[in-house]
């Protein structure tokens, strides 16, 4: 079984509030996968639930074959950035590499380095006075320079502009080049996705609609629906999340544009 | 880990450190002429010379209004300050990563999570005991004579070097105590997740059982001694009468100079409590009722801690706040890896 994330049967509670439910699902290994679904599918819980911050109320998840956080050899495959990219608003960026490489044994020092001189960042400025690209670019740096099997990130461009968002896409695509290292990330912006992934799981309200490689996925829907060469990611996305929703209930179209 | 924790720790270390440093040059420079008075006061063998009350009151008229003003400000910032650890530094250890949302970058680190508790527990209660304890060690220092001159005869600054209040402020104490509230807060803010509920929970809570334990445990922390002994009427400072009942309030007789006295109480020849009738003359007529009182042959039973008792009383109530903080911390350690779950 060449897994990275493997999902059986996970429901997550909040007191009343299912937030993740009986979801089951497994991501391959050595992808870049993009996940996908409106808000309130469950991305955000079973990113950290893959993450160990969370554990479930039922069901197994597994990650690169054991329990998420179990044990530091686990902590130390798995990198993770979560929503906002947090990041210590009082300490310094050369603070952050310092956390870093003090409780990361498999620090990568050059890497960080490397990308702080390249995104042009004050090593002594305060990561609260920082833009918030600038921001997600230090998150995704302790993220990355772990050298992690896994990279999970949760919505990382989100809250950025477009022109942010852009650099970090493109900073995360010249990282996974030639590297071994799998990708889960989650949008709800299919566009930002479509630049970097190759993997596409659609979620509504916990269930996968669809997973599989983009290329195939691709094909596929435009053989079945006899959608011309010109059918996009997204066309896609929301003909699988249309599916989704029951009769009589619209899709809420206007947040994947 | 220890590196993060002292990054995010070091505002506070230094600002405690600069605070210590400036109460050490304050006491360091008053302490040497508080000590000479005290010395030239005669205090210190006012025992042998039977003059403690004359003696004692010298002295403390010597005294400055500073002195005297840095010596209550003292024994109320050593009685306060593990409550203020607590509440500014327990609390928002964890509730301040809470808010800023920042658990989830610690905790992706390669650390397990009972580590990292376990680091910033630790690093923290080194920092509260250390700080507690040399606060506590610079006043007991310098508040020596004034304590000594306390614990003898009938001071006025009324303080027993083994009551509720000084023994909280002296010794080594507040070490525990500091160490413990620390760790209150820190659990407080770990069940109860925001920073300002947390320091209310952990303000009230120190305070109630530092009360509670200062009122009900520690005097019976040992089995205090019961001693009976003839009612000499030279101590007795009230006579009441009242529905044809005297009362007689008296100070200890002077064997338990400096105890810590749970109770005191009149008794008749057999032990029993008296509430017998006044004699003739009493009370209006001083020298009459006393000699009808010295013809009841009454007791006194005292209930009291021997002042000998000081330092192994400071032990064991410091060694039970450390276990409960070290208790704390454990349930802590265990609390967090559930913590956002």
């Amino acid at each position: 079984m060449n897994a990275v994330l493997e999902a059986r049967g996970v429901g997550k509670r909040y007191r009343q509030r299912w937030a993740l439910n009986d979801c089951t699902l497994s991501i391959p290994a050595g992808r870049v996968v993009g996940l996908v679904g409106p808000n309130g599918a469950g991305k955000t819980t079973l990113l950290s639930l893959a993450a160990g911050m969370l554990r479930p109320t039922t069901g197994s998840i597994e990650v690169l074959g054991a329990r998420p956080a179990s044990s530091r050899a686990q902590l130390a495959r798995v990198g993770f950035v979560a929503q906002d990219t947090p990041v210590y608003a009082g300490l310094s960026v050369a603070d952050h590499l310092k956390l870093g490489a003090e409780m990361n044994p498999g620090w990568d020092a050059a890497l960080a380095s490397g990308r702080i001189a390249h995104l042009a960042l004050d090593r002594r400025q305060r990561a609260g006075k920082l833009s918030g690209g600038q921001r997600a670019q230090l998150a995704l740096t302790l993220a990355m320079a772990k050298r992690p099997d896994l990279l999970l990130l949760d919505e990382p461009v989100a809250s950025l502009d477009p022109m942010a968002r852009r650099e970090f896409l493109e900073s995360l695509r010249e990282y996974i080049a030639g590297r071994p290292v799998s990708v889960v990330l989650s949008s709800h912006l299919v566009s930002d996705l479509e630049r970097v992934c190759d993997y596409l799981i659609v979620l509504v309200a916990s269930r996968v609609q669809v997973a599989g490689e983009v290329s195939r996925l691709l094909a596929t829907h435009r053989q079945l629906t006899g959608a011309g060469p010109d059918l996009s990611l997204e066309d896609l996305v929301l003909a699988y999340m249309r599916q989704a929703t029951t009769p009589g209930r619209q899709p809420v179209q206007e947040e994947y544009r | 880990m220890t590196w993060l924790t002292w990054r995010q720790s070091r505002a506070q270390i230094i600002a405690a450190a600069a605070a210590l440093a400036v109460i050490a040059i304050i006491l360091a420079l008053t302490g040497p002429h508080l000590a000479s008075l005290y010395d030239t006061s005669g205090v210190a063998t006012c025992q042998a010379h039977d003059n403690c009350d004359t003696v004692v009151s010298t002295f403390l008229n010597e005294l400055s209004k500073g002195t005297v003003v840095l010596y209550f400000t003292g024994i109320v910032v050593v009685v306060l300050i593990p409550a203020l650890i607590g509440v500014f530094w327990g609390a928002p250890l964890v509730t301040r990563e809470i808010e800023a949302r920042t658990l989830p970058l610690a905790w992706n680190q390669t650390v397990t999570r009972t580590r990292w508790m376990a680091v910033k527990l630790g690093l923290g209660a080194l920092t509260a005991m250390a700080t507690a304890g040399l606060l506590s060690l610079m006043l007991t220092w310098w508040s020596g004579p004034l304590d000594s001159a306390a614990a003898l005869g009938t001071s006025k600054l009324g303080l027993s070097r083994l009551g509720p209040v000084l023994f909280a402020a002296r010794g080594i104490t507040p070490v525990g105590y500091a160490a413990f509230a620390f760790v209150l807060g820190v659990i407080a803010g770990v069940l109860i997740g925001r920073t300002i509920s947390a320091m209310a929970t952990t303000l009230a809570g120190f305070a109630v059982i530092q009360v509670a334990w200062a009122n009900w445990i520690r005097p019976h922390l040992i089995a205090p001694v019961h001693a009976i002994a003839a009612l000499n009427p030279a101590n007795i400072y009230l006579v009441r009468v009242k529905d044809n009942q005297m009362l007689i309030s008296a100070t200890p007789s002077s064997g338990q100079q400096g105890a810590w006295v749970l109770s005191s109480q009149i008794t008749d020849n057999a032990g029993r409590p008296f509430h017998g009738a006044p004699p003739a003359g009493c009370p209006v007529n001083l020298h009459q009722c006393a000699a009808g009182i010295g013809s009841l042959h009454l007791r006194q039973l005292i209930i009291y801690q021997p002042a000998s008792r000081y330092w192994t009383l400071q032990w064991y109530e410091t060694a039970i706040f450390l276990a409960a903080a070290v208790a704390l911390a454990g349930f802590c350690a265990w609390r967090v890896r559930h913590l956002a779950d």
